[in-house]
């Protein structure tokens, strides 16, 4: 990438670069080809999610999200395994948010969020494949002037098979792509999959390991300039005023500029001269009166939610209450989850590039289309004036999907420099500031025990945040926050694994001025730590196996039931464990997947933990890619781990006070536990992947910590008792 | 203005010699492989080596690497061929985002000329980046697997 030029400048290096966006831009339509759509480069559509090139290649458009979850390989090989292509001469490319408008949405949607990815999308894209595959055999029944029956599809070539003349796909593409697409397809019975449930190599690798792939931190645009900013610490507080000369006259700087009336932005020839600026900028705030909130405030706001009269109840059979209050034994617990920020580890970033007709935006997001929504919204033009082009995230967890501050701040100070692009970058200390965090709640638990130890009725009370009144309040329902509730369905995909004698779950919403977000996992990350915990705290006072206790309540749950034996199984329950061994386990029901795990840890010194290995099952429904299905299992207790030792959000005079990974610590190779993935794909549903496993983590740990030091740990990060992970 | 040697070319960079490494090798320079994470040396995903030694380029400022041959994840490869790290990496598919990971090969491909057969041990005291994706598995079997090779 060096130029043979031994002097570089500051600004050279954006010179003669080529836009990153030139090769996202698809489905143009050019004036050649009787109602053929085609690629930029020519190549014909036959499908909205198929280009065909004249070599064989075959072009899948992904509509979601690569964040490195594996979904675009994993979306290619639905498409491949309809289509019948040479998988390896497939690649992929996103469509434009600007084209699916156009389109109609013909691609469906964007959103790569809650496990979504595949398991929202595996007909339709199925169905874009293998309308491909049956118009390129009718162009080539076609032409040979054969019955398109006698002809058929594999690896990119069709054979006729009488004649056994072949052709391929790339031969074929142009008369396909002038065919009518059939009104229906058949799609092939998942016994007959070749591709998908197998392990293929992601597509993305290579890039990766070389420094080549291009994230939105590392865009470069002719003439672009680089932003970054400040915005008003304390939530919902505005700018003051600031002393824009004080700095304008510092190496590289442009431009100082408000943000809307709660940030201010230093616009430089590079990041670390505005960066530089910035922090020698005098800004002065109206913090307002949100000011006066701590993390002891909002726990007392909660606290007093724990027995409140109004709520909203979710889950409820017979009269748990009675129930309770006429047991032998009544046990109860109180629980509490913090905030906690995704930090994913490339901060929040986009370009945008203005003029009065047109603005472009250059992200890495979950989801183009609410981008693109941020986009027209901030720069008050219409859709067909406005475009996205996507950008692979590093990393996302929920804080990319539903939330484009960044791009509405890239937008709106482009807006003051038209015809200049402006690459935002967000310092870690801003990221940190700045998030949508794993809302806080507290909950308390009561459980009914008769003589002989059975359970009588359970009782979990909810006291925290919404996230869907924040975000999508259109989606409450008389109120009501479901998602809350994830994991204490009564039915549907996130629905409670075990049927009780008589059940209530009520919530107490208590919102903060601390704006909530979804945080991978969302609320099962609590929810799970709240019920698995006090199961076993109810199995202790009965004086029965955590195992067995559980059970009893889940003789109409058999796919939990089964991951739950496999990893009791695996894990040796119910026989020794190795010396200073103890085990703990947990699982959940969420994103229509079924979750498991069985924790071995030892500690010592009473206080440092370390987790030697973690056997998890999940049942999917279908397993599409198992090894990168292995690596979300293992990547999930990374971060659920981290979040039960060591993340925490505090709130100080009404700002988060933890600022970078010195304060807000993540989980090390050292403290990586050896993880046994189980997937035990049943069939016939499809759940999510991405997120189940993450809730498992902290309650199979947890449990495992009350076996081998008899302290049951009912607040977190464990870092807050002393606890750490070694 | 500062001289320095990045992946074995010499080059005058027109910069602050008070910036810190990191942001030269990605604004004047142009190699934007090497990645900013927190810019207080927690992360790693800065990671590059001066004189073969792996350094957190976020808080070395360029005069500290002046006379010095710095080395970039764009620089690991030599003659096209990827070095065995990269080549581990990409056989036991370690990546997920990938944003960490040019840092984190720099980091073991520098624990591996000081331990060409690292331990668990080895590993576990070597290597402190963050990876939030959580590759921490596959990193460690690529680890071994790049020692063998």
């Amino acid at each position: 990438m060096l130029t043979s030029t031994p002097k570089i400048s500051r600004r050279s290096f954006v010179i003669g670069t080529a836009a990153v966006g030139g090769g996202l831009a698809v489905g143009l339509k050019i004036p050649f080809g009787a109602d053929v759509v085609r690629a930029q480069d020519g190549s014909p559509e036959i499908t909205a999610w198929v280009v065909v090139r004249p070599d064989d290649t075959v072009v899948i458009r992904i509509a979601r999200s690569e964040m490195g979850q594996g979904t675009l390989t994993g979306l290619a090989q639905m498409v491949a395994e309809e289509l019948e292509c040479d998988w390896s001469k497939v690649t992929t490319e996103y469509p434009t948010p600007g084209q699916s408008v156009k389109r109609k949405r013909v691609w469906g949607d964007f959103s790569t969020g809650g496990s979504r990815g595949i398991r929202m999308s595996h007909e339709y894209v199925r169905q874009g494949g293998a309308t491909a595959r049956t118009m390129l055999v009718q162009a080539a029944a076609d032409a040979w002037k054969v019955p398109a029956s006698e002809c058929s599809a594999a690896n990119s070539v069709i054979t006729h098979r009488p004649s056994g003349r072949t052709t391929t796909y790339g031969k074929v593409a142009e008369a396909a792509a002038r065919l009518t697409p059939p009104a229906k397809v058949a799609l092939k019975d998942p016994k007959d999959w070749k591709l998908i449930g197998k392990s293929v190599k992601r597509l993305d690798t290579l890039p990766k390991v070389t420094g080549a792939q291009v994230y939105g931190f590392d865009l470069k645009l002719p003439g672009m300039l680089t932003a970054t900013i400040k915005d008003c610490p304390v939530f919902g507080g505005k700018v003051k005023s600031f002393e824009a000369a004080k700095v304008k006259g510092m190496p590289g700087v442009r431009h100082v500029v408000p943000v809307g009336d709660s940030a201010v932005a230093v616009v430089a020839d590079t990041y670390w001269e505005a960066k530089t600026a910035l922090d020698a900028l005098p800004i002065a705030w109206d913090e307002g009166p949100n000011a006066t909130v701590s993390s002891a405030t909002i726990a007392e706001q909660l606290k007093a939610g724990l027995d409140a009269d109004q709520v909203f109840v979710h889950n409820q059979s017979g009269d748990a209450k009675a129930a309770i209050g006429g047991a032998a034994k009544k046990i109860e617990a109180v629980y509490a989850y913090p905030f906690q920020n995704h930090a994913p580890m490339e901060p929040m970033n986009a370009t945008a590039k203005y003029t009065p007709d047109r603005c472009e935006v250059w992200v890495p997001t979950q989801n183009g289309e609410a981008a693109f929504a941020a986009t027209l919204a901030a720069s008050g033009l219409p859709a067909d004036k406005c475009e996205v082009y996507k950008i692979n995230l590093g990393g996302g967890f929920g804080r990319r999907g539903a939330f484009h501050d960044y791009v509405t701040q890239a937008v709106l100070i482009a807006k003051q420099i038209p015809g200049t692009p402006v690459k935002l970058l967000w310092s870690r200390e801003e990221d940190m500031l700045h998030g949508r965090y794993h809302p806080v709640m507290q909950a308390k638990l009561t459980g009914g025990l008769d003589a002989a130890g059975n359970l009588t009725g359970l009782h979990i009370r909810l006291s925290g945040q919404s996230i869907i009144t924040a975000v999508f309040p259109q989606m409450l329902q008389n109120g009501k926050d479901a998602l809350a509730f994830q994991g204490f369905w009564p039915t549907g995909e996130h629905s409670l694994e075990y049927t009780f004698p008589s059940l209530l779950i009520d919530h107490a919403m208590r919102n903060t001025h601390v704006p909530p977000g979804f945080w991978r996992g969302v609320n099962i990350n609590q929810n799970a730590i709240f019920l698995e915990c006090f199961m076993d705290e109810l199995a202790h006072a009965a004086g029965q196996d955590a195992l067995e206790f559980r059970r009893k309540f889940m003789a109409k749950h058999p796919k939990s039931l089964a991951v739950l034996n496999a990893v009791a199984d695996r894990v040796g329950w119910g026989t020794p464990a190795p010396a200073g061994v103890h085990r703990g386990l947990a699982h959940f029901r969420c994103f229509a997947s079924y979750v498991a795990a069985a924790a071995e840890i030892s500690v010592s010194g009473g206080n440092k933990v370390k987790v030697h290995r973690i056997v998890c099952a999940t049942d999917p429904g279908h397993a599409v890619n198992p090894a990168q299905i292995e690596r979300q299992i293992a990547g999930s207790f990374v971060y659920g781990l981290s979040a039960l030792f060591m993340e925490e959000c505090t709130v100080k005079d009404g700002h988060i006070e933890q600022t970078n990974f010195n304060t807000y610590d993540s989980m090390r190779i050292a403290q990586m536990p050896k993880v046994e993935s189980i997937i035990m794909p049943s069939g016939g549903f499809w759940g999510g992947v991405g997120e189940p496993t993450i809730c498992v983590a902290a309650p199979a740990v947890l449990n495992a910590f009350f076996n081998a030091t008899g302290r049951r740990i009912r607040s977190f990060p464990l870092k807050n008792h002393g606890i750490t992970l070694v | 203005m500062a001289r320095l040697t990045i992946n074995g070319r010499s080059m005058e960079v027109d910069v602050n010699p008070g910036t810190p490494l990191l942001w030269a090798i990605r604004e004047q320079v142009g190699l934007t492989g090497t990645k900013y994470g927190c810019g207080i040396a927690q992360c790693g995903s800065c990671t590059v080596h001066i004189d073969g030694a792996a350094v957190r380029s976020c808080v070395i400022p360029v005069s500290a690497a002046v006379g010095k041959q710095v080395t970039t994840i764009e620089g690991l490869a030599a003659g096209g061929v990827l070095h065995k790290v990269q080549q581990a990496w990409v056989e036991h598919e370690v990546p997920q985002c990938g944003y960490c990971q040019a840092g984190m090969i720099m980091a073991v491909a520098a624990l591996l000329k000081d331990k060409p057969k690292p331990t668990d041990a080895d590993i576990d005291a070597g290597i402190t980046n963050i990876c939030r994706c959580g590759t921490f598995q596959q990193v460690r079997q690529a680890i071994h697997a790049a020692a063998r090779a």
